[in-house]
């Protein structure tokens, strides 16, 4: 039990911080505002949960310019997908553990 | 927190098997808690990887109808064909475009209808109909779509005639194949199953026709049938 519980990770402990993740699994890259359609969030909101994933260098994060207006585009590192597996493998043995 | 002071409150010294009982609910029930949530983030996972990467509005009636139009075009041509003096397509003859315009209107109707009936679709969904799902299916079935239908205006051009068929159903199913991953559904066996056709069609020209049929008109609407029932109709 505890064992399974280490992998519980923290930084992924919100519904938001789980959807950027989800969705920057299966997408090479997402941008704010694709973020922000999918999860149903505010721009605050989204904006401290994807400062909180790219401070643990879970998000990279590049901005850059479309035409005038800004665009940010958000990556999993490496690292925040490996964490990722563990969490959802983690979560998979405490359902089936049940 | 809670068991301690539900444990003080209860005086667990005197009163032991009743504060038992009572601790082991809470921390049973928390547990059973807890898995809920993480059923939830599970499934919650899934759909947003799901969401975030597959167009998942695209009609099945829309396929049902494409299929339709493409036997009453095929009639059309047949039609022409059986009633012409020549009784054969003469090609760069008058009938010869008729039939090239009956194939173009076959894809506009096709082309409206599936656009009109997926964002009908997207709107019931939730989903907008121009999103970076939407946009990656439409470049990933369109590359291969237009290079093939290109290459089949430019060796018509060049009076290479017999084949045209073949490489319809080709790279068609290239192209349905190629944009399965984008959106829901079988769309990859479709795809193969075009591919198989094109490849029989180049095989045996003189069925070149009735496999063209069989492949833009019957395989369509059997999809779409098998595409509505299964996740259109609840």
């Amino acid at each position: 039990m505890t064992n399974i519980l280490l992998h519980i990770n923290k930084a992924f402990d919100h519904r938001i911080r789980l959807g950027i993740m989800s969705i920057l699994m299966v997408n090479e890259y997402a941008d704010f505002n694709m973020l922000k359609e999918l999860l149903g969030a505010t721009d605050g909101n989204l904006a401290s949960h994807t400062k909180a994933l790219e401070k643990v260098a879970f998000i990279r994060v590049e901005k850059q310019f479309i035409g005038r207006k800004p665009n940010t585009r958000y990556y999993a590192s490496d690292i925040g997908k490996i964490e990722f597996k563990k969490h959802i493998e983690a979560l998979e043995k405490l359902i089936k553990n049940k | 927190m809670l068991p301690r002071k539900a444990l003080k409150k209860l005086n667990y010294k005197k009163n032991l098997p009743k504060s038992f009982f009572y601790f082991y609910f809470v921390i049973q029930s928390s547990l059973i808690m807890s898995t809920e949530n993480y059923l939830n983030d599970i499934s919650e996972i899934k759909q947003l990887m799901n969401k975030s990467s597959r167009f998942i509005s695209l009609s099945g009636l829309s396929g049902i109808l494409a299929g339709t139009y493409a036997l009453i075009g095929a009639a059309v041509a047949y039609y022409l064909v059986i009633t012409s003096s020549e009784g054969h397509v003469i090609l760069n003859g008058s009938l010869y475009k008729l039939i090239i315009l009956d194939m173009i209107l076959i894809l506009f109707f096709s082309i409206v209808t599936g656009f009109l009936l997926s964002s009908k679709k997207a709107k019931e969904n939730g989903e907008s109909m121009w999103n970076s799902t939407s946009k990656r299916l439409i470049s990933s079935l369109l590359t291969p779509l237009l290079a093939g239908g290109l290459y089949i205006l430019i060796i018509l051009e060049q009076q290479i005639y017999g084949q045209t068929g073949a490489l319809m159903l080709l790279f068609y199913g290239l192209a349905l194949v190629n944009a399965s991953k984008h959106t829901i559904g079988d769309i990859k066996y479709l795809g193969y199953m075009e591919i198989i056709l094109g490849l029989l069609c180049a095989l045996i020209p003189g069925f070149a026709f009735w496999l063209w049929v069989l492949g833009f008109g019957i395989l369509h609407i059997i999809y779409g049938s098998v595409m509505y029932f299964k996740y259109e109709r609840k």
